[in-house]
C-alpha cells in the first residue's frame, strides 16, 4: 500500500523509514555512484530531509519498502532551485501549484509495479490538493521507467551523458495519466484515492462541526 | 457562500497595496467577498517574529494570547511544519484539552468550520491562512471544492505581499548561519578552494554548494565572494 508521511511521522514506521534512508543509499550510492552522504547507519539523507518533507512510501506486504520519492513545495528551498538551477534556464520553479519530487528510490526487492504504484501518488497528489504540476530530478534510467510507468515528464534541461545523465522535468496535472498509470500499475483508482484520503482526508476524520 | 470570485480583482487589490493597514482593509474585503464569518493569516519569519491579523473578535484574539492557546491548539499543531491545505475536520480534536479549547473558541464567535493554507517561504518564513466559517459540513465541503484551489492562490498572493513589506521593514535582518555554513563560509575566507572545504568537512562539492547557496541567499549577496565579505562585516564567522 502506499502511505503518505511526513519526515515527522517516519518514527511510527521505524522499518519502513530506515528501509527507505538505506535503499535511497544504495541506489543513488552504490548503483548509480551520484556524489550524495551515507551516513554511519548506511542512510542517504541530505539537508532537504530536514525540511520536514512529505514521503510517499510504497509499503510491501511483508512491511518492508519497495520504493519511495521525497515531496516539498516549491515556494521554500528545493533542489531543482538551488542545486540544479542551472538547469532551468536560471529561472526558478516557484509556484503554490507545483511540488518538487525528488529521490525516487525503488528497493532491490521492489515487486513489479511499485515505480507505477509511487508515480500514481503524484498523481493523487496533484488532484487532491489542486497542483498544476509536479518537478522532479532524475536520472537516466528513469526516463525508460517513466515511459513504461505511462507518465513521461517535459523535460527542462540535462547535464552529463549517458548513465551519469541527471534531468530535471515537468509533470503536468493530467486526469488520462492518473487513470493510465493506476490501470498499468494495477491498482484500482479508488484504492489509491482511500490511501490518500486515509492519510490527508475525511478517511480520518474526527467529528467536530455540529451539524448546524 | 462566495459563489462568484473575482480573482483579477483580488489580485489586484493586493497589488495595490503598500502598508499592513492597507493589507488588514483587503483582508476585511476579501472575506465579504468570500461571504465568510472570518480570515486570519499568520505569519512568522525566519527569525522567529510573528505577525499576525485577524478579523475575530477582540475577545477571542486576547483570550487565545492569555491562555497561550497557540500551544495546544489543534489548527496550530496539525499544520506547522506541514505544507498541504488542512481542512479543520481532519485534524485530531478527540482530546480533553483540544474539547475544552473548541468550546471557548465556538463560545467566543469563532465558527465551527475552518480551512487552513499552510505556506513555506524563503529562508524557513512560514506562514498560515485561514478561511473561518458557521455552517453544515455538506455546505462548507461545497465552498471548499468550489474555492480550494483559489484560495491556495490568494494565501500565496497575500503572503508574498506581506513578505514584501517584511523585507522593506527590515532590510538589515541579521540572519543566523547553521554551523556547517560558519564552516563552510569560513574555510573558503580563509583561502580553501571548494574541493579543499569539501574534504575538511567531509561532504561532497554537491553539498557544500547547498550550504554556500544558503548562505548567500540569507546574507542576500550577489555572489560567494559577496557573502563571505557580509558574513565578516557582520560577524557571522570570525576568521
Amino acid at each position: 500500500m502506499l502511505r503518505y508521511l511526513f519526515a515527522d511521522e517516519l518514527h511510527k514506521f521505524p522499518a519502513l523509514a530506515e528501509g527507505m534512508f538505506r535503499d535511497r543509499a544504495d541506489q543513488f550510492k552504490t548503483r548509480l555512484g551520484w556524489d550524495v552522504d551515507v551516513n554511519e547507519k548506511g542512510e542517504e539523507r541530505d539537508q532537504y530531509d530536514d525540511l520536514n518533507p512529505l514521503y510517499v512510501i510504497w509499503e510491501e506486504e511483508d512491511g518492508s519498502h519497495g520504493g519511495s520519492m521525497r515531496v516539498l513545495p516549491t515556494t521554500g528551498p528545493i533542489m531543482v532551485n538551488e542545486v540544479f538551477g542551472h538547469l532551468t534556464g536560471g529561472k526558478p520553479i516557484r509556484s503554490p501549484v507545483i511540488w518538487e519530487v525528488t529521490r525516487f528510490c525503488l528497493s532491490r526487492t521492489a515487486s513489479p509495479h511499485t515505480a507505477g504504484a509511487i508515480m500514481l501518488s503524484g498523481g493523487e497528489i496533484m488532484e487532491g490538493f489542486g497542483l498544476t504540476h509536479i518537478a522532479g530530478v532524475f536520472d537516466a534510467r528513469m526516463i525508460r521507467i517513466y515511459r513504461l510507468i505511462g507518465s513521461s515528464p517535459l523535460v527542462l534541461g540535462s547535464e552529463g551523458t549517458g548513465r551519469d545523465q541527471i534531468s530535471v522535468g515537468l509533470w503536468p496535472y493530467s486526469a488520462e495519466d492518473c487513470n493510465r498509470v493506476a490501470e498499468r500499475a494495477g491498482i484500482p483508482r479508488e484504492l489509491s484515492r482511500l490511501w490518500f484520503k486515509t492519510a490527508f482526508g475525511t478517511g480520518r476524520q474526527h467529528r467536530f462541526a455540529l451539524s448546524a | 457562500m462566495g459563489t462568484k470570485l473575482d480573482m483579477g480583482q483580488i489580485l489586484e487589490d493586493l497589488e495595490s497595496t503598500s502598508t499592513l493597514d492597507e493589507l488588514s482593509a483587503v483582508a476585511v474585503r476579501l472575506r465579504d467577498r468570500l461571504q465568510v464569518e472570518h480570515l486570519i493569516y499568520h505569519w512568522v519569519d525566519g527569525a522567529n517574529n510573528q505577525y499576525g491579523y485577524t478579523t475575530y473578535p477582540d475577545a477571542w484574539a486576547e483570550r487565545y494570547q492569555e491562555k497561550s492557546y497557540h500551544r495546544i491548539d489543534p489548527v496550530i499543531l496539525g499544520c506547522f511544519q506541514r505544507f498541504h491545505p488542512v481542512d479543520w475536520k481532519t485534524l485530531d480534536w478527540s482530546g480533553k484539552v483540544a474539547k475544552g479549547f473548541l468550546q471557548d473558541a465556538l463560545s467566543h464567535g469563532v465558527g465551527n468550520q475552518g480551512y487552513s493554507i499552510p505556506i513555506r517561504g524563503p529562508n524557513g518564513q512560514f506562514a498560515l491562512f485561514t478561511v473561518n466559517h458557521s455552517c453544515d459540513d455538506e455546505t462548507w465541503k461545497r465552498f471548499i471544492d468550489t474555492h480550494g484551489r483559489e484560495l491556495i492562490l490568494i494565501a500565496h498572493y497575500f503572503n508574498r505581499k506581506a513578505l514584501e513589506f517584511e523585507s522593506n521593514r527590515r532590510p538589515d535582518a541579521t540572519r543566523s548561519l547553521s554551523p556547517r555554513e560558519v564552516d563552510a563560509m569560513t574555510l573558503l575566507a580563509l583561502g580553501y578552494s571548494r574541493a579543499q572545504v569539501a574534504h575538511s568537512l567531509t561532504i561532497s562539492e554537491h553539498t557544500l554548494r547547498v550550504y554556500i547557496e544558503s548562505a548567500r541567499s540569507k546574507l542576500g549577496a550577489q555572489n560567494t565572494t559577496h557573502a563571505i565579505a557580509t558574513a565578516l562585516s557582520r560577524g557571522l564567522i570570525v576568521v
